[in-house]
């Protein structure tokens, strides 16, 4: 072995990558600051944590490893209506714990679907994946006596946290307990795409065939990314049944899958914090369409989402994020990261 | 017995249906690699036409049925000129969004202007009630349908077998580059081809206003059917689709009477079991396009 | 002489065409193997073949003894296969030190860790820099893939191959599309592969051929015409035949 002195620095940019930029830092800080600073909106901002951990999942897959799917709104539904039963007949009534089997449910779903989705083209992908969820919502009205049908289930009373925080009407326990799950499964997620396994995904994305090519197993990375992101949508439904005390039909709904698409979109995909991002944005957007046309804000979502595709993402994040591109680069911790943070690969 | 005959009939049709809903898909997605969602969206723009100019301007049924077509096709026109064309190149994902978007745009546009609950068309008395052959009971309007879809059909394909046009369709479907590298006006071809499929949509969009039920939701409700014709069917010819679809629409109607209480998840099976034998559809190519 | 690998009968066809007919070679061990001939006459579908991107309809393949032909892709190469695509096949958004680190990382058997951060080992390290001195790279380790110079492209498209420590090695026209000045770089380093790796490659440039390999097979319409030593198939009338274009049915 030659001598260690003289062997040619590879690992500085890596480490560098990996470790925590000020801005994220930053970022945390501000997004805890905001539960004191803000004590009247607990719910919004629960709501807009939940979104962004749903995102976040939806990323590990569309921005990691490149699979597009129509139908993420399953997993979310299956951890809501698995915590939303589980506390609702007493099985688990310890919040985490039931979290936890929530999160695991939607994770045997997405392992055993995996196998559909990682076989055959976009077309397939986006057909399986849309199909998946339909099932599960079609399923759901069918076994309307255990779930509720379309009014969903009824009188819900989640426990108190670990036996000692429970949860109050102004939704300051939920805030909190959404944070700290979300952020102990961003760092889970953070550690996971610094290291060998997340460089594997970004390569199948940019190119399975080398990939295969240098002895990656490609499928079964791509099973194992697929069953981690269902089990983090897993997660984001349940916290939204503890949080919201509602498990409804429509946690599988088109809608739901559709919208989380455009939060990823708004946000950027592939450098973790676009769902976070994302998710704020869509949000504060939902918010003015709402109050514009009450009923028909989704038409102005669709407007959104056709001027951003002909705009084109690329070129609307360098106009939107010329200013914040400093801040991102802080985030991302990427080369690319200052420009635009995702590859618009065909 | 009968009513298995009834039945195969009741899935004949439906399937005929959904194969003018889809073929449209199947030839944007063969020819462009386009994947158009909003496909649905033409659909039902051509069925609310015919349904106000028969239920608010008096018009005959099969006056108001070509107009459906017209209006779709014209629709399709002018979205492709404006807006589709600048997309062809785009990653998968960008056409996604893109025709997402434009399902939300038509679902609420549509909702706002016509009102959210279904839309009936009202029928010429010739249309209603059935005939009775043999004992099998034969609807009037479901048979109308086979008729005009089967007549469609083998339009279609004669169209693509024997007439200049069609053999530059084919050449276009098959290799892109090398058609316009014949002289093939590919982008020409695809303009008139993407209208006409869009008309087909809303003349389906039409003729399914009694059967498939009309309302704002609809392309949001039928985008599934038509991802699994297309998956399932292959894009490279007419009667893949064509089978998939009369396979889909007999697998419906007969799960649905057959096994009333899980019916509806007869195309989901039909579609995970078609994918775990042929990851590329029953009838697709094996090379990504 | 220990045979590295070996094909017997591989049959291919697509639709009605024959694209590869009844090929049976055989690599020696160490051996500097070219495989030439007309274009279109099959050269990389017999590697697609040999790397399991495509599938045989009939024949076998052998590694070292071992019949590879149902293995999947990635199998092989951790059994010691390793390929050059002819077009580069490369992370266009990745560095080359990444990519270089995810072969290393893979071969090592690290590639699924998913806890402990790139970079952070120290056997791994040494090795991706070992690679990337040995083919010049160090120079553009940062910088994303897309952004580099055709021919150090082509240089890390054959790093990338070396990296996966191969017993075989299957070259697909490495030098090909390659600017003059660059060229040197990857003759070299084709030239400096280790003795003990077994080399096919499939090349049109015959200077880099007959200097290269100590052993030649012509493959025309999918099948083999004429295998030798250089010499000898240089000299062969049927070979000549077939590249002046005098009309011959092989």
């Amino acid at each position: 072995m030659s001598a260690v002195t003289t062997q040619p620095d590879v690992s500085s940019q890596a480490i560098a990558h990996a470790r925590w930029r000020a801005g994220e830092v930053a970022f945390w800080i501000a997004v805890l600051a905001c539960g004191f600073l803000f004590p009247s909106r607990y719910l919004i901002m629960t709501d807009i944590v939940r979104l962004g951990l749903f995102a976040l999942s939806l990323d590990l897959i569309l921005g990691y490893a490149g699979i597009v799917s129509l139908g993420h709104a399953a997993f979310f539904g299956v951890g809501a209506y698995c915590a939303g039963l589980l506390a609702l007949h007493g099985i688990i009534t310890e919040p985490v714990i039931a979290l936890v089997a929530a999160g695991l449910a939607a994770m045997v779903l997405g392992f055993l679907t995996s196998f559909l989705v990682i076989r055959g083209v976009d077309l397939t992908r986006l057909m399986v994946t849309l199909g998946i969820a339909l099932l599960l919502e079609a399923l759901a009205e069918r076994f309307s006596d255990i779930t509720g049908g379309t009014d969903g289930l009824q009188g819900i009373e989640i426990a108190p946290i670990l036996g000692r925080f429970e949860f109050d009407m102004f939704g300051r326990t939920g805030f909190f307990y959404a944070l700290a799950v979300t952020f102990l499964l961003f760092l889970l997620a953070r550690r996971i795409v610094h290291s060998p396994f997340g460089l594997s995904l970004r390569a199948i994305k940019n190119n399975p065939l080398r990939a295969a090519a240098i002895g990656i197993p490609v499928n079964r990375r791509l099973v194992a990314v697929y069953t981690l992101a269902a089990f983090y949508a897993g997660i984001a439904g349940a916290l939204f049944t503890q949080t919201t005390a509602l498990a409804s039909l429509d946690v599988f709904s088109f809608e739901r899958s559709a919208d989380l698409l455009l939060v990823l979109i708004i946000g950027g995909t592939g450098y973790l914090y676009g769902g976070l991002i994302g998710a704020v944005i869509f949000r504060m957007l939902q918010e003015v369409f709402s109050t514009l046309t009450p009923q028909y804000w989704q038409f102005w979502i669709g407007l959104v989402l056709v001027v951003i595709v002909l705009i084109g993402r690329q070129r609307l994040h360098r106009w939107v994020l010329w200013a914040p591109n400093l801040l991102i680069a802080q985030f991302g911790g990427r080369r690319e990261a200052v420009a635009v943070p995702e590859s618009d690969a065909p | 017995m009968t009513s298995v005959l009834t039945n195969l009939f009741d899935g004949v049709a439906y399937g005929m249906l959904l194969f003018v809903l889809a073929c449209g898909l199947a030839v944007t997605l063969g020819l462009m690699n386009f994947v158009n969602l909003a496909h649905g969206a033409f659909a039902m723009a051509g069925g609310y036409v015919c349904a106000v100019l028969v239920n608010r301007a008096g018009w005959p049924f099969f006056a108001a049925l070509p107009l459906a077509f017209i209006a779709s096709a014209a629709i399709g026109a002018v979205l492709e000129r404006l807006l589709y064309r600048h997309l062809y190149a785009r990653s998968h994902l960008d056409q996604v969004l893109f025709s997402i978007g434009l399902v939300f745009m038509s679902v609420a546009a549509v909702d706002y202007i016509m009102g959210s609950s279904r839309v009936f068309i009202q029928l010429p008395q010739a249309l209603e009630g059935q005939f009775d052959v043999f004992g099998v009971g034969i609807g009037r309007y479901r048979l109308m349908i086979v008729v005009i879809c089967g007549m469609l059909t083998l339009a279609l394909q004669w169209v693509l077998a024997r007439t200049r046009f069609g053999s530059r369709l084919r050449a276009a479907v098959d290799d892109p580059r090398v058609a316009s590298g014949l002289g093939i006006n590919v982008p020409q071809v695809f303009a008139f081809t993407f209208a006409f499929g869009c008309g087909l949509a809303g003349l389906g969009g039409a003729l399914s206003a009694e059967i498939l039920g009309l309302d704002p939701y609809f392309p949001l409700k039928f985008m599934i059917y038509f991802l699994i014709v297309v998956t399932v069917g292959g894009s490279s010819s007419i009667t893949g689709p064509f089978l998939a679809s009369l396979l889909l629409g007999i697998g419906d109607v007969a799960g649905k009477y057959y096994v009333p209480k899980m019916g509806p998840f007869v195309i989901y099976t039909i579609m995970i079991v078609i994918l775990i034998w042929r990851p590329n559809g029953l009838f697709g190519r094996t090379a990504a396009r | 002489m220990t045979v590295a690998l070996e094909t017997t009968g591989l049959e291919k066809h697509f639709g009605g065409l024959r694209v590869t007919r009844d090929l049976s070679l055989r690599i020696a061990q160490g051996a500097r193997h070219a495989l030439i001939g007309p274009n279109g006459a099959g050269k990389t579908t017999v590697i697609n073949l040999l790397t399991g991107v495509l599938k045989p309809d009939a024949g076998r393949i052998l590694l070292e003894g071992r019949d590879i032909t149902d293995l999947p892709v990635h199998r092989r190469v951790l059994r010691g296969l390793s390929r050059t695509f002819q077009i580069n096949q490369l992370y266009a958004d990745l560095t080359p030190l990444e990519t270089i680190g995810l072969a290393v990382s893979e071969r090592l058997g690290r590639g699924g860790d998913w806890w402990r951060g790139m970079g952070t080992r120290g056997d791994v390290n040494a090795e991706i820099a070992d690679n990337l001195s040995r083919f010049h790279l160090l120079d553009v380790m940062n910088q994303p893939t897309a952004t580099l110079a055709y021919g150090k492209q082509r240089l890390l498209e054959i790093a990338v191959a070396i990296a996966c420590k191969p017993r075989v090695l299957l070259l697909d026209e490495p030098a090909a599309g390659v600017p003059e000045n660059e060229r040197r770089d990857i003759l070299s380093a084709v030239a400096s592969l280790p003795r003990d790796v077994t080399v096919l490659l499939i090349e049109h440039d015959m200077d880099l051929v007959f200097s290269f390999a100590d052993r030649i097979s012509v493959l025309v319409n999918g099948g083999l015409l004429v295998e030798g030593a250089p010499q000898d198939v240089a000299r062969d009338p049927q070979v000549k035949a077939v590249y002046l274009g005098e009309a011959a049915d092989a």
